[in-house]
């Protein structure tokens, strides 16, 4: 059920990347995928964080021109350490959920593009507003869908308790 | 010491899926010849699954502008109106033109390369990261659509056909990191190459510091590469800077909008240039 559950929160993300990004401006795009393979991991643990990562990481470089690998790398360190992360220290704020959001698309970017350059594959110009802007842009998404997952519950139950006061 | 367990079995764990990476990554990376089974059928599988979410959106689109959107539809009528006018005079200065042209073609006794056949494409999904700039069309090799074909847009280049599948075919746009075209400054002819950044500009580079080019000069492709056919446009350039070098800082604004493109044209013509490589392989 909790597979199912990740499976389907990949594709939608990956389903929303590949339509909505058309109408996205500039170069600090959201990478959903990688929201999805963070929030699974401070949510499940590290083992769920890497197999996440792998699995979604696998899926994006086999959509794109690249090295197919070398985004499953990135993604599967990125969600293993963002899982210890998640058990070894108190994750269950906005601020804290910021950070590790932003640390894990820095630390991608950072696995990703060094691996790229490592095997003489590409060159990049030194990309810190861009990497920096989509830490930024991950972080937000991030935050704001575990307030969403984590209060939606709540209020769709005080809303029904409400709505049965008034009846009677 | 269940959970130093747990810990120990997710890095074994971790330890074995880095290993699988780095394996896979190796193996493309010692034979890089064709395109990856791996990435042919996932990417055949999930252009469908694009093919899907793209009609579904467009859908919903079609609602919004034949419904909801009509509610300034008599001013940009006016608006339209008066811009067909403005099209229709420019088309006779244009025909005068071309006119003359044709006449100085058969004058030299140049060929005409003009008549491109075309097959026009659909926009059906953005690139899966963000980290490539590409776009998957509803066309593919089922429709004549082969790699390396051209891709255009009525303002300009688009990019190149990299991936073709049955029914589909990913397009790498020219601003991509790993893309270039060869090009000239069409006032002073001055060649060079252009090539993306994965940012918005494009950089026109290997031209020399005495050639003359300016901010503003119209950037179109020169035809040497293969893939583009010649005098398409690129863009305008919008800087200029002296390197200290024996070239020239030239960053290029593409005239294409690369957010808001729906509709492209993919060039079926092998360019002479192609025709003449494949020609000296046989």
């Amino acid at each position: 059920m909790r597979a199912a559950a990740i499976l389907l929160a990949v594709a939608a993300a990956l389903a929303l990347q590949t339509t909505l990004a058309r109408y996205v401006r500039g170069t600090a795009a959201v990478d959903l995928v990688l929201v999805v393979v963070v929030y699974v991991a401070l949510a499940l643990g590290p083992v769920s964080g890497l197999l996440t990562g792998t699995f979604a990481g696998l899926l994006q470089d086999a959509l794109s021109t690249g090295v197919v690998g070398i985004g499953g790398l990135a993604k599967t360190v990125v969600g293993f350490l963002s899982g210890i992360v998640g058990t070894q220290f108190i994750v269950a704020q906005p601020l804290p959920r910021f950070l590790v959001f932003f640390a894990a698309t820095i630390l991608h970017a950072v696995v990703f593009m060094g691996l790229y350059v490592l095997l003489d594959l590409r060159q990049f110009e030194p990309p810190y507003t861009a990497v920096a802007g989509q830490a930024a842009s991950n972080a937000v998404v991030g935050v704001v869908t575990f307030q969403l997952v984590e209060r939606l519950p709540g209020a769709i139950e005080r809303r029904r308790a409400s709505k049965g006061r008034l009846r009677r | 010491m269940a959970l130093l367990d747990i810990r120990q079995r997710a890095g074994y764990l971790f330890l074995a899926v880095t290993l699988g990476h780095i394996l896979l990554i190796s193996a493309q990376v010692n034979s890089r010849g064709g395109v990856p089974l791996l990435e042919a059928v996932t990417f055949g599988v999930l252009a469908e699954v694009q093919r899907g979410a793209s009609a579904a959106l467009s859908s919903v689109r079609s609602v919004w502008s034949g419904y909801i959107g009509l509610r300034q539809v008599h001013s940009e009528n006016a608006r339209l109106v008066r811009e067909l006018e403005e099209a229709q005079v420019a088309l006779q200065q244009q025909r005068a033109l071309a006119d003359r042209t044709r006449s100085l073609e058969r004058l030299l006794e140049l060929r005409d390369r003009s008549k491109l056949t075309t097959t026009a494409a659909e926009i059906i999904a953005a690139g899966a990261s963000p980290d490539f700039r590409t776009l998957t069309i509803d066309k593919g090799s089922g429709d004549g659509v082969n790699a390396d074909m051209a891709v255009i847009a009525p303002a300009g280049v688009v990019g190149r056909v990299v991936m073709p599948s049955v029914r589909a075919a990913k397009i790498q746009l020219l601003i991509d990191r790993n893309a270039a075209a060869g090009a000239l400054v069409e006032r002073s002819r001055a060649q060079g190459v252009v090539a993306g950044s994965g940012d918005e500009l494009l950089s026109l580079q290997y031209v020399p510091e005495v050639a003359d080019v300016m901010v503003g000069d119209l950037v179109v492709t020169s035809g040497i590469d293969g893939i583009y056919p010649k005098g398409y446009v690129i863009g305008r350039i919008e800087s200029v800077e002296k390197s200290g070098g024996s070239f020239k800082n030239i960053a290029v604004r593409p005239a294409v909008d690369f957010t808001s493109i729906e509709e492209v044209l993919v060039v079926l013509t092998p360019t002479p240039a192609h025709e003449a490589t494949e020609g000296s392989v046989e």
